[in-house]
């Protein structure tokens, strides 16, 4: 374990290799499940367990930069973690930080993710959300550095 | 009785011919000879590069028969190449030596492909791209993974570098200039264009001048003036035309470019005239079809002795004919004009271009790349130099609201709707209203507009829906707003245009991104339009389809081995125990449909526990054949008259481990106390004394519905033959996610009757042979347990180092 530049601490994960492009994958940190996905030019690293009903989201299917969960199809923008169906629930992924170094995926030591049981979120669209929302615009996204 | 006048015509190509349609419509008086130094009959030339992309045959794109010639008692010389003209003695002489004399004589010769100065363009290997017989050479050299080299990347280069790369070569367009269509486009419209030209796998070279076809007798590669080279098998040379006039030249007429024409079409001679491409009217030698269909009405007019309409010249505009590849040009686009209003609009995800160029508020220009929807609208504004300052705001988009119909209803009645046949909006709508026509292939056959390049297509049916109350709108509903065609005509794109990874559809058709809803469509698309010979892309199938277990709420799977037809042994039941023991399986459930279900497993545990069963995938969890279900028919049951055991683990074995639009379940009973509910499943099969009878599209789910009667038949393998055509032909036509009984219902028994066991011989083997194809290209699922797709498709990543 290295830490960086700003203080972050980076943890060596896996081959790039073991990641599929446009496919997640889980990966157990200690007591904690984070998704990466590979969106072909970039990896990204988030809580793996879905704030809504605690679905898989690596399982999900990737639809540009943004996650849909396999259990309900709710989906979140991976750059910002905001719910992109029912925005007003306040759900929200913690996203962490990855690179890439000599071929080996890095990631951002998470902290503070609730592994617990999430409390299922109440919001008026039913567990089938909307179909077409209209996609909020990326805030300056933290892409990942190269070291 | 008056002699008819002699009207010679050189040249057999669309605009002379065109220009003798008009002709005959004015009168009668001419006794007509046609010499075409092709061996064909007048073709849409237009569309040869739908030929050599394969979505059209060659005899779809005549234009004129021959008992078109003989009815309107025209002398056709084929093959005959006129060489000399005397505009004394009044003759023509052919190739072949005849002379032929005329009163009239009309000039239609059109133009060659113009080969720039290379080295060894006279090569074996290098073609041109400008009849009929072309695209037939070319087809004959495009073999699957050829090399060709198009070198030019205006309209022509680009189709034709299309249709070759849909025959399987592998494509480089060469341009001289520093973007494709540079004639047309700007340099934003033109970097969209090969960004999707490239996306197509089509590879683009810009600012490369060729200055030799390297190779000994055959063309092996090119050379370009920087020094490098490029291996090629074969190379076509699409570099632009030129208009020929050498016979116009020998009958004395004033010759610039092309041969020089006022605008009631008469040449410096007259009785001679010209038309088409061959002509040069106010400085302009027009290229493309309708400029040239407008010159063929004004010609007709004036030779005939009606002299009177005048050709002003016409705003060139040009349209890429590419399936799903949308690209319009018109007018004049140059920003630097002093005075020129610029509006553009730009979607670099979409791949979508728009620029409109304005003076004095009128439209002189317009770049469409990536939608070219409202080409007519804009078009007209060109045409018409209409006053655009009331729509300043709504220039790219109409005005919300907007009447859908109101486009059609402003255009004025003499309005070309179909520039490839000069239909205009009277003609169509008077055969509409005396025709009675209410669907878009009748208009079609009865106008023969839209026949040609397509791209009124859509006024058409805006026409027909504003005229023809009782109008059918063709079922066209989108698949997802990722790719907005209906999934009918992108099984045909996909088909047409050989496209095998769903990624391929999304960047080309859709928005190169797709969702959860798409993706899973088109995966399912890819497998059965090529019979399992596609890409599969796993990133794009729902996670049960990844790793072959149905997900369970809380993020576990559930397994469900194959027991066929319901049958199974004690071994196999032990085998069963031992596993869901072993795996500390949460729950053993035997299901509705005569299944066991293994519930709470980890996705890591799946392969091994699929090992330790032995058994196959019972594709549970998948939009693809489920078990069949059957009853204990003639091996026990008192009552049975025949073998539903046996039957139905055949049909099983027939069908099994194959998609299809959505779950598919089956079911065999022996007689027709209907034990196993046979008339409640996609499929059954009803067994009676001496027969059986199929039954299809039926339901226990959301809705409940009784299956329809497909077929009675006397014997089991009837049965299971009438079956398996109900079973391919849903799944090459059902939407995905479209239950058999939705299925059977939309379409009605009656027509799927018709096109499963009534059909002709032909389509019945084409769809057992598909079917026999894909299954074929299956195999069990599980079997991925051993050898996985990706290393980590079943694992949990540990990290490869500790948290401290």
């Amino acid at each position: 374990m290295s830490s960086g530049e700003s203080g972050k601490k980076w943890l060596r994960v896996a081959d790039e290799r073991s990641f599929p492009i446009r496919e997640g994958r889980t990966v157990e940190i200690g007591s904690k499940h984070l998704a990466i996905f590979n969106l072909g030019n970039e990896l990204v690293a988030v809580q793996n367990r879905c704030p809504h009903r605690g679905g898989p989201l690596a399982e999900g299917i990737l639809s540009g930069n943004m996650i849909v969960c396999p259990l309900h199809a709710w989906k979140f923008d991976l750059q910002t973690g905001i719910s992109v169906n029912c925005p007003k629930s306040g759900a929200c992924l913690k996203v962490f930080e990855t690179r890439v170094e000599d071929g080996i995926v890095c990631v951002e030591v998470p902290t503070g993710v609730e592994d617990e049981e999430t409390t299922p979120i109440a919001c008026d669209s039913p567990d089938r959300p909307l179909r077409w929302v209209a996609r909020k615009p990326i805030a300056a996204a933290s892409s990942p550095q190269s070291p | 009785m008056k002699v008819k006048d002699r009207l010679v015509v050189v040249g057999n190509g669309m605009a002379g011919t065109a220009c003798i349609e008009q002709i005959l419509k004015y009168s009668p008086r001419f006794e007509i000879t046609v010499f075409g130094d092709e061996t064909h009959v007048n073709y849409n030339r237009i569309l040869l590069s739908s030929v050599l992309a394969g979505e059209k045959a060659s005899d779809e794109i005549v234009l004129n028969s021959l008992d078109w010639y003989r009815q309107n008692d025209i002398r056709l010389r084929l093959g005959v190449r006129v060489v000399d003209v005397d505009a004394a003695t009044k003759t023509v002489t052919g190739d072949d030596g005849s002379v032929t004399s005329f009163d009239k004589l009309l000039i239609a010769t059109g133009s060659t492909p113009l080969i720039p100065p290379m080295e060894g363009s006279q090569k074996k290997g290098v073609y041109v791209f400008r009849t009929l017989d072309d695209t037939r050479a070319l087809l004959d050299c495009s073999r699957n993974g050829a090399r060709a080299v198009v070198i030019g990347g205006g309209l022509l280069g680009l189709e034709a570098a299309r249709g070759l790369q849909v025959q399987g070569c592998d494509v480089t367009v060469v341009h001289l200039m520093d973007r494709l269509m540079e004639r047309q486009l700007d340099l934003a419209g033109g970097s969209h264009l090969k960004a999707k030209i490239e996306c197509l796998g089509v590879k683009v070279l810009l600012e490369k001048d060729t200055v030799a076809i390297l190779g000994e007798e055959k063309a092996t590669g090119v050379r370009f003036r920087d020094g490098s080279e490029l291996d090629a098998d074969f190379v076509v040379i699409a570099a632009g035309i030129r208009p020929n006039t050498e016979l116009a030249r020998k009958a004395g007429l004033a010759v610039n470019r092309g041969i020089l024409v006022n605008d009631h079409m008469e040449t410096s001679n007259a009785e001679i005239f010209a038309v088409g491409e061959c002509v040069e009217h106010k400085g302009i030698c027009y290229g493309l079809v309708a400029p040239l269909l407008e010159q063929g009405k004004v010609l007709a007019a004036t030779i005939t002795g009606n002299k009177g309409p005048t050709y002003e010249g016409s705003v060139p505009a040009a349209k890429l004919k590419i399936m799903g590849m949308d690209v319009f040009s018109a007018g004049d686009f140059r920003e630097e004009t002093f005075g020129n209003d610029v509006v553009r609009y730009e979607d670099p995800a979409l791949g979508i271009y728009k620029k409109l160029t304005l003076r004095d508020n009128k439209l002189v220009g317009v770049i469409l790349v990536g939608d070219a929807a409202d080409s007519h609208r804009y078009m007209d504004w060109l045409q018409e130099k209409a006053d655009l300052s009331e729509h300043r705001r709504q220039l790219l988009f109409p005005a919300p609201g907007a009447d859908k119909g109101l486009d059609v209803a402003e255009m004025s009645d003499n309005k070309v709707i179909c520039g490839c046949h000069g239909v205009s909006k009277s003609s169509i709508v008077r055969a509409i209203r005396d025709r009675g026509l209410s669907t878009l292939s009748q208009l079609k056959e009865c106008t023969r507009a839209s026949t040609g390049c397509g791209s009124c297509t859509e006024l058409c049916q805006h026409l027909l829906k504003a005229v023809a109350p009782q109008f059918e709108e063709e079922e066209k509903k989108a698949l997802c707003q990722c790719v907005p065609h209906s999934e009918q005509q992108l099984r045909e794109m996909v088909r047409s245009q050989r496209l095998r990874s769903v990624q391929q559809v999304l960047d080309i058709y859709g928005n190169g991104v797709g969702c959860e809803h798409c993706k899973p469509a088109l995966s399912y698309m890819m497998d059965m339009v090529w019979c399992g010979g596609h890409v599969e892309d796993r990133s794009a199938r729902f996670v049960n389809d990844r790793v072959h277990a149905n997900i369970q709420r809380d993020g576990t799977f559930s397994v469900v081995p194959r027991i066929r037809g319901g049958v199974t042994s004690p071994g196999e039941l032990r085998r069963i125990a031992d596993v869901a023991e072993k795996y500390k399986v949460k729950m053993v459930k035997i299901t509705g449909s005569q299944r066991i279900d293994l519930l709470g497993v980890r996705k890591s545990d799946l392969p091994k526990i699929w090992a330790d069963l032995g058994m196959p995938s019972g594709q549970a969890y998948s939009k693809g054949v489920r078990m069949v279900k059957t009853c204990v028919g003639t091996d026990f049951c008192r009552f049975g008259v025949q073998d539903s055991i046996a039957t139905g683990v055949e049909l099983e074995r027939r069908f099994e481990n194959l998609f299809t639009p959505h779950k598919f379940k089956m079911a065999v009973v022996g007689c027709p106390r209907n034990c196993a509910e046979a008339t409640v499943k996609d499929i059954g099969l009803v067994g009676q004394e001496g027969s059986w009878q199929v039954v299809v599209g039926g339901a226990a789910g959301k809705r409940v519905r009784k299956a329809d009667v497909l077929v009675t038949v006397e014997s089991t393998e009837q049965a299971l033959q009438s079956a398996a055509l109900f079973f391919q032909y849903y799944r090459e036509n059902a939407n995905y996610l479209e239950r058999s009984y939705d299925f059977v219902e939309r379409l009605g028994i009656e027509r799927v009757r018709r096109e499963t066991i009534y059909a002709p011989l032909a389509v019945q083997q084409g769809l057992r042979d598909r079917l026999r194809k894909s299954k074929a290209g299956s195999r069990d699922a599980w079997l991925e347990g051993d050898e996985p797709r990706t290393p980590t498709q079943f694992v949990q990543i540990h990290p490869m180092e500790n948290l401290q």
